[in-house]
């Protein structure tokens, strides 16, 4: 058995409609509960809208869960006073998609990356400095980049720059929320091995959100499929891509423009829009969309079962998967 | 290309930042014919969007002009009409009616205070003449052929209601409305999810077929030029560096810069075997060189691996490599 460094359990989060707009609460995650081992990655994958920034956020605490607990390595999340949170905070780093917005314009990288230490206090100023120039290394970028300006860096340069402030915290744990999403494809496949040695060689523990299915396959270990604020699918990455079974994950893989005339000659286009998650379908939420939906899949919620080892799926229509 | 609905030749356009002339496209050739769907692809900042917008006369004054070169419009009328230096009237006229736009972001197209039914009417009425009833009608018409279910329903809802999916549907109808001879589509599907760009590609392919019209499509996706185009025109800082039909550049790129392109693609499967045996994914090193500080020979050069002296002597020609494929690259024969 892997050691086990974060345990997501039932973890549900519904957003309150604000100010004067009335109507149901965003249904945002429903009973949300995976494992991450020590050292691993697990993918996080979905259309936009199906949770993937909100699970990231919950467990890094930087919104409320509605509930469900978020145990990292012994402690729950969830339950952290200000200052345990406070503590717990330089452990766990989030990567932002946009390297342009979540970076300072008026601040050197050498300043940026410094931040979070400074604010934490950690050693001391040279210290600090050193801690940041060994993370500007780390991703690749030249020593000079610490005296200069983000908006002198490219798109790939600058997500180079988002996760070395990561990684400046020595963080055991790292949420990457699209963090190639905004990056041309050949800068993509760059940060991807970037991310990937970094994770390896500093035994990381990472949860990385993509919305795109042939991303997350070089990173991950293990992927998870969302829509609608459940999980559709988990399956260790090599398997999720050789043997999908739920339909959702069957359709956004089959959905992925290819050049492969036998691909596509296979596709099967879904109808239909994603649901509000305002007013999630009954039962399977997927079974507005689904081409395998019979009556029963809008009595009850299917259970999220392992169909061999590691692998599980929240469908019912076993026979008709295959 | 004879019959050509649209044929650009020599396009340069330029921006004017800090008192130079900063080069978005240089030397552009590209002809489209009725019927045939042609994608331009390249990584931001290539020059893609500026293209269309040098078609369509709407570089932004001032600041953007055509420096050189010719772009021709065969119109309904069977009349060829040069773009370049045309009065703003008659470029009016010919917007929306002759050639039409749709926009990666819907919204850029659609106007928040009114019903999506009346936007798709307002040019049948303006450039076809025809009654409220009647292109109101036409309208519902339209969009029941986009896709959209319950068209008299949606077509007097506003933008706000529909989904980001619908609203690509209604700007689709709204650029299709007076029969354009040709369609420009900015990268139609990047802001929408996989799910619902595979239904509007197959609904523009559907589209395409039963009007042929010209479609220049533009995209960052190789898939999508794949699923979408006859033929494809890749660029690269600014110049076209291949063109051809799509399954033989996919099949045999003759540049560096397209076959590079073309293994950063992830292929589904293959990532999981790279990353077991240890192995880097294929990238192509380096970035982008940047137009202001553009290199004397071939952009591409700082990042290509059969770069030699003579490659950053000059810039290398688009040469005939067969018929009907082209190449900017003297080491083509190696790639
Ligand atoms: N602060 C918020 N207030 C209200 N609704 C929100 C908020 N943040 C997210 N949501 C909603 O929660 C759902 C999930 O959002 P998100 O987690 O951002 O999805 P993803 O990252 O997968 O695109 C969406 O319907 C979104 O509109
Ligand atoms: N309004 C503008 N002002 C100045 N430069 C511009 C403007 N629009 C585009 N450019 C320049 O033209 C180049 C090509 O841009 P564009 O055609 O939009 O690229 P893309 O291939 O991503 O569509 C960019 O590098 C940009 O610097
Ligand atoms: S011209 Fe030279 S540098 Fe440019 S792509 Fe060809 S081989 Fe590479
Ligand atoms: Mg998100
Ligand atoms: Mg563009």
């Amino acid at each position: 058995m892997d050691d086990l460094y974060l345990s997501v359990r039932n973890l549900t989060k519904h957003f309150q409609p604000s100010g004067f707009s009335r109507g149901p609460a965003v249904k945002a995650l429903q009973d949300i509960s995976f494992d991450i081992p020590r050292g691993q990655v697990v993918g996080l994958v979905g259309e936009s809208g199906s949770g993937k920034t909100t699970i990231g956020r919950s467990i890094l605490r930087l919104i409320e869960p509605t509930s469900g607990q978020v145990i990292m390595n012994g402690t729950d999340v969830v339950r952290l006073s200000a200052r345990g949170l406070r503590r717990q905070r330089r452990k766990m780093q989030y990567v932002f998609q946009d390297p342009f917005a979540s970076l300072s314009s008026r601040m050197t990288i050498g300043r940026i990356l410094m931040e979070g230490l400074d604010i934490q206090r950690l050693g001391s100023k040279s210290d600090r400095q050193a801690r940041a120039r060994a993370a500007l290394e780390m991703v690749e970028l030249p020593e000079d980049a610490f005296d200069r300006f983000a908006h002198e860096f490219s798109g790939g340069q600058r997500q180079r720059i988002g996760i070395a402030r990561a990684l400046a915290m020595q963080p055991e744990f790292v949420v990457a929320d699209e963090p190639v999403s905004a990056l041309d494809v050949s800068i993509q496949a760059q940060v991807l091995n970037l991310l990937r040695g970094l994770q390896m060689r500093l035994g990381l523990t990472m949860l990385f959100i993509s919305h795109d299915l042939a991303v997350v396959e070089y990173i991950c270990d293990t992927v998870i499929v969302l829509y609608l604020g459940r999980i559709m699918e988990i399956a260790p990455a090599a398997e999720l891509y050789a043997r999908p079974r739920h339909p959702y994950t069957r359709a956004l893989l089959s959905a992925i423009p290819t050049p492969d005339p036998i691909r596509r000659a296979k596709r099967q286009v879904l109808t239909g829009d994603i649901p509000s998650p305002a007013n999630p379908p009954s039962g399977c939420v997927f079974r507005t969309r689904c081409p395998l939906a019979v009556d029963a899949c809008a009595t009850s919620v299917p259970p999220l079962r392992e169909m061999v080892p590691g692998h599980s799926m929240a469908c019912i229509r076993d026979e008709a998967i295959i | 290309m004879k019959d050509a609905v649209l044929d650009i030749s020599g396009l340069t356009t330029t921006f004017t930042i800090g008192g130079r002339a900063i080069p978005a496209v240089q030397d552009l050739d590209l002809a489209i014919a009725a019927g045939e769907t042609v994608a331009l692809v390249g990584e931001s900042g290539s020059g893609k969007s500026v293209t269309s917008l040098s078609i369509m006369g709407l570089l932004p004054r001032r600041v953007g002009q055509v420096a050189a070169g010719s772009i021709r419009l065969r119109c309904k009328s069977g009349q060829t009409t040069s773009l370049t230096g045309l009065d703003p009237e008659s470029l009016r006229r010919l917007r929306g009616n002759d050639v039409a736009m749709v926009f990666q972001e819907p919204m850029t197209s659609l106007n928040p205070v009114f019903t999506v039914g009346e936007q798709i009417a307002e040019p049948i009425r303006i450039h076809l003449g025809k009654s409220h009833r009647s292109a109101a009608a036409d309208a519902v018409r339209l969009l029941g052929e986009v896709g959209i279910p319950d068209p008299e329903r949606r077509a007097k809802q506003y933008p706000h209601e529909l989904s980001g999916g619908m609203r690509q549907r209604v700007t689709i109808a709204m650029a299709l409305a007076c029969d354009p001879q040709l369609l420009i589509a900015d990268e139609p599907t990047t802001a929408l999810d996989v799910t619902i760009q595979a239904q509007i590609l197959t609904l523009m392919a559907k589209l395409q077929a039963e009007r042929s019209m010209a479609v220049l499509f533009i995209t960052h996706n190789l898939g999508v030029v794949a699923e979408i185009a006859d033929r494809v025109a890749v660029m690269y800082a600014g110049r076209i560096v291949e063109t051809g039909p799509v399954q033989d550049v996919f099949d045999h790129p003759r540049h560096p810069y397209t076959k590079g392109l073309l293994r950063s693609v992830p292929k589904l499967g293959e990532a999981a075997q790279l990353k077991a045996q240890g192995r880097d994914l294929p990238t192509i090193a380096g970035n982008v060189p940047s137009l202001r500080h553009l290199p004397p020979g071939c952009a591409f050069a700082n990042r290509c691996e059969l770069a030699t002296e003579s490659c950053r002597a000059a810039v290398p020609v688009l040469e005939e490599v067969s018929s009907g494929r082209h190449a900017r690259c003297i080491r083509w024969r190696e790639v």
